[in-house]
C-alpha cells in the first residue's frame, strides 16, 4: 500500500484544477494520476480541465492602435451622421482625454505613486516640482472643473489618496464636459471662461484643456516609461493656433510685469503695428503673424520686423514650459529683441 | 474596472445611441474596444482583420442601437456576440477563398470560437478566480505559492483553480446562450 492511498477521493478531486495547471507537488501529482486510473468521474473531469488549460493563453500586449479610435468613430458617423455631434472645438479635448484614459487604465497600482516631474517657466526662469501621477490627474480635474462650472455642471470632487477614485473623478468629469459641449447652445459657446489671470472663450478653453491634457499625459507617460505620441496634425495645428493667438496678450502682460522692454510707438487700436512672422514647421505647422506692440493691433504680412522658424512639437514644448526659451532651437532673423519677447512670452504661457 | 456596469448604464447608453449622440459613441468605444478587438484578434489572428471587425461592430451598434434588448442581458455580452459572429463570418470568407475543404474550415471556426469564448469567460469571471489562474498559469506558481500570493488558504487556492477551469471548460460547449439579431 502506498501513502497516497490515504488521501480520500474528496481531497484528490479538489486537486484536479491545480493538477491540470501543473501546480501541484510531485507527490500530489502522482497521487492524482494514480486515482484517475480507477475513478471514472475524476478522470472525466481531469480531461475536461486539461482541455480548458489549452484555451488559456499568455496575455499579449493588447494595446490598441491609438489611431483606431478616430478611424472607427469616423466610419460610424459616415454610416449614420450624429444628431447631436461633438462640436469641432471639443474634438481635440475628446481625443486627448480618451488617450490619457487609455494610459491610466493600462498602468498598474504602483505606477500611480511614480514621481512625475512637472516643469514650467515662471516668467524669468525654468521651475519644476515633483508630484505623483495621482496628483497630476487631480490637478487636471481641478482645472477642468472651472470649465465644467461654465457649462453649469457640478464640480468633480477629486482625491489623490485613492488612484481609482482620482481616475474616475477625472474621467467622469471629462465625459460630462464633452457631453455638455455637445448640448451647449450657441450663446453658451460664446461665453468666456475666466481663469485666475486670463480668460478664454469656451471653445478656446476646451482647446487649452486638450493641450494641458496632452502635456500632462506625456509627463505621466515619461514617468512610467509608456509610449505616447503627439496629437493628430489637425488637432496640433489648432493648439498651436491658440498659443499664437494668446501671444500678444502674453507679451503685454510681461511688459506690465516689467519682464520685457516697453512697446514701440504704440499703434492706434486697429492700425497695423509691428509683427513677428512665426513659421511653424512639421506636423500641425503653418504661418502666424504675432502683433508685438498691442494685442488689439492687426498683424499681417508686410509689418514683420522679425522671423522665427520652429518645429511644431518644439514650439509646443516651449509653450508647455518643457524647454527654456534660451534653448529653443529657432531659426531666427530680424529684430532680436522681438524674437526674444516672443520666445519668452511663449514659455510663459506655461503654468501650473 | 469596467466589467460590472449596472443594467442602468446599458439602458442609458442605448438611449443615447438611439438619440444619435456622438459623445455616447465615443464612450461606448472606450468601454468595449479592447474587448471587441481582443475577441476578433483571437478568432482571426490578424491585426488588420481585427481592426476591420472592430470598425464593423461599432458601425453596426451605432446604426442599430435598437437591436440590443437590455432584458436579454448585459450590453457587454451582446457586443461580444455581435463581435464573435462578425469575426467568424470573416474567417469563413477568408478560408473559403483558399484551398481548405469545408470540414477543415468548420474545424478552424470551432477552434477559433472556443478560444474567443474562453477569452470572454476569463475577462468576465470573478477577479478572485482570474487572479488565481493568472498566478498558476502565467506566473507558473504552484498552488501553495499562489495561495500565499493571494493571501488565502491552500484549500481556497485549489478551489479557485478548479472552479476557474470548470468555468473555462464551458467554452467548448458552443455559444453561451442563444443569440438573435445582429449583422450577417
Amino acid at each position: 500500500m502506498t501513502t497516497h492511498a490515504a488521501r480520500p477521493h474528496r481531497v484528490l478531486k479538489s486537486l484536479l484544477g491545480a493538477w491540470a495547471l501543473a501546480a501541484c507537488s510531485p507527490e500530489e501529482t502522482a497521487a492524482v494520476e494514480e486515482h484517475l486510473t480507477d475513478c471514472a468521474a475524476c478522470a472525466e473531469e481531469a480531461l475536461r480541465l486539461r482541455d480548458a488549460v489549452s484555451l488559456l493563453h499568455h496575455e499579449e500586449s493588447l494595446d490598441l492602435d491609438p489611431g483606431l479610435r478616430s478611424r472607427v468613430l469616423a466610419h460610424c458617423l459616415g454610416r449614420r451622421p450624429a444628431k447631436i455631434p461633438v462640436p469641432g472645438w471639443a474634438a481635440p479635448y475628446e481625443a486627448e482625454t480618451a488617450r490619457l484614459d487609455t494610459l491610466l487604465r493600462d498602468i498598474g497600482d504602483a505606477d500611480w505613486r511614480a514621481p512625475v516631474r512637472l516643469l514650467w517657466f515662471d516668467g524669468r526662469a525654468p521651475a519644476e516640482r515633483e508630484v505623483s501621477v495621482a496628483a497630476v490627474v487631480t490637478h487636471l480635474t481641478a482645472v477642468d472643473a472651472v470649465v465644467a462650472g461654465h457649462l453649469g455642471l457640478p464640480p468633480a470632487v477629486p482625491s489623490d489618496d485613492d488612484p481609482a477614485g482620482a481616475h474616475t473623478a477625472w474621467r467622469d468629469q471629462s465625459r460630462a464636459l464633452i457631453r455638455g459641449a455637445s448640448f451647449a447652445e450657441a450663446a453658451t459657446a460664446e461665453r468666456t471662461v475666466k481663469y485666475g489671470r486670463f480668460s478664454l472663450p469656451l471653445p478656446d478653453a476646451f482647446l487649452d484643456r486638450a493641450f494641458e491634457c496632452w502635456v500632462h499625459a506625456e509627463d505621466v507617460a515619461d514617468a512610467v516609461a509608456y509610449p505616447y505620441t503627439p496629437p493628430t496634425p489637425t488637432h496640433l495645428h489648432r493648439m498651436i493656433d491658440l498659443a499664437a493667438r494668446m501671444l500678444p496678450r502674453a507679451i503685454a502682460g510681461r511688459r506690465r510685469a516689467g519682464l520685457a522692454p516697453p512697446a514701440h510707438a504704440l499703434s492706434a487700436s486697429d492700425a497695423p503695428g509691428r509683427a513677428l512672422h512665426l513659421e511653424i514647421e512639421g506636423s500641425g505647422g503653418g504661418h502666424w503673424y504675432i502683433s508685438l506692440d498691442s494685442p488689439a493691433a492687426k498683424a499681417a504680412p508686410g509689418t514683420e520686423v522679425a522671423h522665427v522658424a520652429l518645429d511644431g512639437l518644439e514650439f509646443c514644448r516651449l509653450a508647455a514650459g518643457r524647454m527654456p526659451p534660451q534653448e529653443a532651437a529657432a531659426g531666427q532673423d530680424g529684430d532680436r529683441e522681438a524674437v526674444r519677447d516672443v520666445l519668452f512670452a511663449t514659455a510663459s504661457l506655461s503654468r501650473m | 474596472m469596467t466589467h460590472d456596469a449596472p443594467p442602468r448604464w446599458d439602458r442609458r447608453m442605448q438611449q443615447r445611441l438611439a438619440h444619435g449622440e456622438a459623445a455616447a459613441l465615443g464612450e461606448l468605444y472606450d468601454r468595449f474596444a479592447s474587448l471587441v478587438h481582443g475577441l476578433a484578434h483571437r478568432v482571426l489572428d490578424d491585426e488588420e482583420a481585427a481592426d476591420r471587425v472592430t470598425r464593423d461592430v461599432f458601425g453596426y451598434v451605432w446604426e442599430h442601437p435598437d437591436a440590443y434588448d437590455p432584458r436579454e442581458g448585459p450590453l457587454r455580452s451582446w457586443i461580444a456576440d455581435v463581435t464573435h459572429r462578425q469575426a467568424v463570418a470573416r474567417l469563413r470568407r477568408a478560408e473559403s477563398d483558399g484551398e481548405a475543404d469545408p470540414e477543415e474550415i468548420d474545424e478552424r471556426v470551432r477552434t477559433a470560437s472556443a478560444a474567443a469564448r474562453a477569452d470572454y469567460i476569463v475577462t468576465s469571471m470573478p477577479a478572485s478566480l482570474r487572479e488565481a489562474l493568472d498566478l498558476a498559469y502565467s506566473r507558473r506558481l504552484d498552488y501553495r505559492r499562489a495561495a500565499a500570493g493571494l493571501g488565502v488558504t491552500e484549500d481556497e487556492a485549489r478551489r479557485r483553480l478548479r472552479l476557474g477551469l470548470q468555468l473555462l471548460s464551458t467554452a467548448h460547449q458552443g455559444p453561451r446562450r442563444p443569440v438573435g439579431g445582429g449583422p450577417r
